[in-house]
């Protein structure tokens, strides 16, 4: 295994000897023509087929996904009539209420009453005091409708989820095709599948559900898969000898008893369902997704910042919400009494329903939290991005030119004038180098689909754009993590920000970022780092932490210092861990591609997005399949290399 | 939580019976007519405004957020029934080749005329006084280069999505310049706000009936005036050899219709087509949307109780 250095070490030579001295022939540089294979035609023209001419018996498909949205507009319809429009009577301007909508009193005790069900009086607190932000700040009746679809788009997941884990449980041939559909789901770019959801499901907010929901859901599938794969044998074996069927022994026994890690599940749900609530808004979903994008399309920053604010708020308390229900499920039930001794939470959400509407009538400000109470703090960012603009931007300018003319033009056009059979070699190489000749042929594989969509000067850009991006945010991350994890107030510092990040929309950071450094690669590259940067803290600072006791205090005993500790122990016995952090960060890099396509790059995401543009189906989806590739080389490539670190730790320790 | 929820629902029900039936009736169809909604505020103002004059004539009415030329689809299908703006300089091909397939319909122009062209801040006429003269870009080239475009002029175009030929403009007038594409305009409108409050050079795409040229001082460059034959014809215009030696073509925008509309509400049909609103106006609205942070609501009503008399002769019988 010596040889693998020197090997790499060769490659390393002769690609910038190719890449700087020898002029590569047509053809060999990027993929020829006749290697490309029409794809983007024939999704084109099957998807056609779909939606005109497909028929299962005498129903058209067309009329059976018409007919599925129909089904999930009912509940959808009743969730916003509960939260955002009331009962009205006749039209636009003339309509007048009957019945209003839950006013921002009644739910705000909801949340606190339903945090304190779930935990304490102190969650409860949290999430009232995070529902009354949204009232203060103006985000109410936005806040509502985007939490119409959540309410709606969450239980959909979560039961699609849990059957097709369940299915895939039971049947074995299932889960093998199932398995590669959720690398799909999970590293297709979202907006290369609007278009055929528009298409099939119509447009409006239920498409926009029905793509949050394909979204959000393979991690309740995965997590459903190992919760009950984890169910101990001999619970399943009482569940037999007591006599159940097997619909009993899944309901009564196995569901129960991996609840909690399905609701592990359940929050991944909630979380993608905000984080896709920018794109949702794009085909229809309105709410605070829309009104970021409306805000930061009049340069409103302070506007886009408080509604994406408001979107963390919203996930903070489904997020906390859920984390303590989980925690709670399966907890006894210890009141006794009447209906209403066991349910005071109930009973008092329902008089303050009830009371807040009455009372709705004769106080306006109990429904709608009045206009003048509002707060805004758009001038005060409007103010800082003014003052940093003026004062700091050629400093800012001096980076990025630095930046650009030293890292990224140089990394550019050293991969773009990479021959194409090189890189798929290499590719291919590193495969059978960390996981034998079945990953080699698989990446090989992919590098070929690569080279036959007939995009590979874009996906060499979008390898340069998230390789430097990752190797930035790896950086970045990295000490961070490690300085997380060195003490509990660090930790809980650094634990917030990330948590902000990874809900915030990067839209919003996005306009600030053009604003200072113009639009293109490195806007672009910031933003992606910003997003990426998340795993990679949060993976170094949990391999740190987790480093057994035993072998810290060895170090300690032998005299070893603190740094000695962090680079000769604690480092080392993480880098599994940081191996599967590099990942992740590398999928949300990729996942922002179709983000930084609106600052103006050229990468496949680009491609992606001008395909949404023209509703060109193929066209989107041969560019997504495209990230996706890129994706699973990556992630095959490194959990090989993960797996290997771990295996030489182990034969080690 | 859910059992709140289900005696609301409950009620909610109840309730729909009861007063289900009391809309007014008497338009041919109470089925709703789709109104499509984009993301930029003119078209905003222009639809709701729409909507509200034929929720006035007594029609259901739902707004549906759709993309730009993605609607197409929906609208030859009859999933969306109208779009109210669909600009001359930028949806036209689009919008010819769903009328030519069928199911959409022109349905007129707005009024509004749309304007779009390379634009500069007022202040960059101290840097190259031969402005707005296109002759004059070439002397000014370095007024307008950046670290990545080198000698070359930069000069800040649309989404790729929205087309404009600037790289065939460059090419065929000679010009020292570099395209650079912003992703969106929300990107490219940054950029004008942060080289503005600087006074630092910039040149880019902008368009009208938009807030930006309203809020900004500053000039189109003045190219050759488009004509069909400076896109078709190499011979036309200064170089003989290549097209689109001329400046972008300005025009109407139109309104565009599921070609079932007609039929199916023909009052509505005969309201949206008689819709007529001017730059002047719309230019004015969109100042106070996105200026004085009015809502749009809040402008569409004002405009409607002032302009009583204009819609309902729209939707007189």
């Amino acid at each position: 295994m010596k040889t693998w250095p020197l090997i790499w070490a060769g490659l390393a030579v002769v690609a910038l000897v190719l890449a700087r001295a020898v002029a590569v022939p047509d053809g060999w540089l990027w993929p020829p023509q006749a290697m490309h294979l029409p794809l983007a035609r024939w999704i084109s023209a099957g998807m056609a087929w779909l939606t005109d001419s497909a028929a299962i018996g005498p129903v058209t498909v067309k009329d059976l996904t018409r007919g599925f949205a129909r089904l999930i507009e009912a509940p959808y319809e009743a969730a916003r009539v509960l939260l955002v429009e009331g009962i009205t009577e006749g039209r636009g301007r003339r309509a007048t209420t009957i019945v209003p909508p839950l006013s921002w009193v009644a739910v705000t005790v909801a949340a606190v009453a339903l945090g304190h069900y779930a935990r304490d009086i102190w969650l409860g607190l949290i999430a009232g005091a995070l529902m009354l932000y949204l009232a203060v700040f103006g985000q109410w009746d936005s806040a509502m409708i985007t939490l119409a679809s959540i309410v709606i788009a969450v239980p959909l997941g979560v039961a699609g989820g849990l059957g097709l884990g369940i299915a895939a449980l039971h049947w074995r041939p299932f889960e093998r095709v199932l398995s590669p559909v959720l690398d799909l789901m999970q590293t297709v770019p979202t907006f290369a599948y609007l278009v055929p959801v528009l298409v099939l499901f119509g447009f409006g907010p239920v498409a926009a559900l029905l793509a949050t929901v394909i979204y959000a859901m393979p991690p309740m599938v995965r997590v459903t898969l190992v919760a009950l794969r984890g169910v101990p044998p001999e619970i399943v074996d009482f569940a037999n000898m007591a006599g159940c069927t097997p619909g009993q022994r899944m309901r009564k026994v196995m569901l129960p008893v991996a609840l909690p890690d399905l609701m592990v599940g359940v929050n991944q749900v909630i979380m993608l369902s905000l984080n896709m609530v920018i794109i949702a808004s794009m085909i229809g979903a309105g709410g605070l997704g829309a009104d970021v994008l409306e805000s930061l399309r009049r340069l409103n920053i302070g506007g886009g910042i408080e509604a994406g604010l408001a979107i963390t708020a919203l996930a903070v308390v489904l997020d906390r919400l859920g984390q303590a229900l989980a925690t709670r499920a399966g907890g006894g039930r210890g009141a006794k009494g009447n209906w209403l001794r066991r349910h005071p939470r109930t009973v008092l959400v329902l008089a303050v329903t009830l009371i807040s509407a009455a009372a709705g009538y004769l106080i306006p400000a109990v429904q709608d939290w009045p206009k003048e109470w509002t707060v805004t703090t758009k001038g005060f960012w409007a103010d800082l991005m003014q003052w940093i603009n003026v004062n700091y931007y050629d400093q800012l300018e001096a980076l990025r030119n630095w930046t650009l003319v030293n890292l990224l033009i140089p990394v550019k056009d050293f991969l773009l004038a990479l021959p194409w059979p090189f890189v798929l070699g290499t590719v291919a190489l590193a495969g059978w180098a960390l996981g034998g000749w079945r990953l080699a042929a698989l990446t090989g594989a992919l590098g070929l689909f690569l080279a036959a969509t007939g995009l590979w000067e874009q996906a060499m850009i979008t390898l340069y754009l998230c390789g430097v991006s990752v190797l930035i945010a790896m950086c970045i991350g990295v000490p961070l993590g490690i300085w997380a994890a060195s003490g509990e107030t660090a930790g809980k510092v650094i634990g917030a920000v990330i948590d902000t990040l990874q809900t915030l929309p990067s839209f919003v950071y996005l306009i600030p970022v053009v604003m200072l450094f113009r639009v293109g690669d490195f806007s672009a590259m910031i933003a992606v780092v910003l997003y990426a940067l998340v795993p990679a803290v949060r993976y170094t600072a949990h391999g740190l932490r987790s480093v057994p006791e035993e072998l810290i205090e060895a170090g300690i005993v032998s005299g070893a210092t603190r740094g000695q500790i962090l680079r000769k122990i604690r480092l080392p016995m993480a880098v599994p861990m940081m191996l599967l952090g590099l990942n992740q960060t590398i999928l949300l890099a990729l996942s922002m591609l179709v983000i930084t396509a609106l600052v103006g790059t050229r990468d496949l995401g680009q491609e992606v997005y001008i395909a949404l543009t023209k509703a060109d189906v193929g066209r989107g989806l041969v560019a997504g399949l495209s990230v996706a590739a890129i994706a699973i080389i990556a992630d095959r490539l490194i959990g090989a290399a993960a797996k290997g670190a771990r295996e030489r730790l182990e034969g080690g320790a | 939580m859910t059992r709140m929820c289900l005696a609301r629902a409950a009620a909610t029900a109840t309730a729909l019976v009861l007063f289900g039936g009391m809309a007014l009736a008497e338009v041919e169809s109470e089925d709703p007519i789709k109104l499509t909604l984009h993301d930029w505020t003119g078209q905003l103002i222009t639809t709701n405004i729409m909507a509200a004059v034929l929720e006035e004539a007594g029609y259901n009415v739902e707004l549906v957020q759709a993309d730009y030329l993605a609607q197409f689809a929906g609208l030859e299908t009859g999933d969306l029934h109208v779009a109210m703006e669909i600009w001359e300089t930028t949806g036209r091909e689009a919008m010819d080749a769903a009328v030519a397939k069928g199911g959409v319909v022109n349905m007129g122009e707005t009024g509004m005329l749309a304007k779009e062209e390379w634009w500069y801040p007022l202040y960059m006429k101290e840097k190259c006084p031969g402005l707005p003269d296109w002759k004059a870009l070439n002397d000014c080239a370095a007024a307008f280069a950046t670290a990545e475009t080198g000698a070359k002029g930069r000069y800040l175009g649309g989404p790729v999505t929205w087309g404009g030929f600037d790289e065939e403009r460059i090419a065929a007038l000679g010009l020292n310049y570099e395209v650079i594409h912003a992703g969106t305009d929300a990107a490219m409108f940054a950029e004008l706000e942060s080289a503005y409050q600087r006074k630092d050079p910039i040149l880019l795409w902008v368009y009208a009936p938009h807030w930006a040229p309203q809020k900004y001082e500053g000039e189109w460059v003045e190219f050759p005036p488009y004509e069909a034959a400076c896109y078709t014809d190499p011979a036309w215009g200064s170089n003989p050899t290549a097209t689109h030696d001329c400046g972008k073509p300005f025009g109407p925008i139109w309104k565009v219709g599921w070609a079932g509309l007609p039929e199916k509400w023909p009052g509505a049909d005969k309201a949206i087509r008689a819709f007529h609103i001017e730059n002047d106006a719309m230019g004015a609205m969109i100042a106070k949307v996105d200026l004085d942070g009015q809502t749009v609501e809040d402008v569409v009503n004002e405009w409607m109780d002032a302009n009583e008399a204009t819609w309902s002769a729209w939707i007189a019988k």
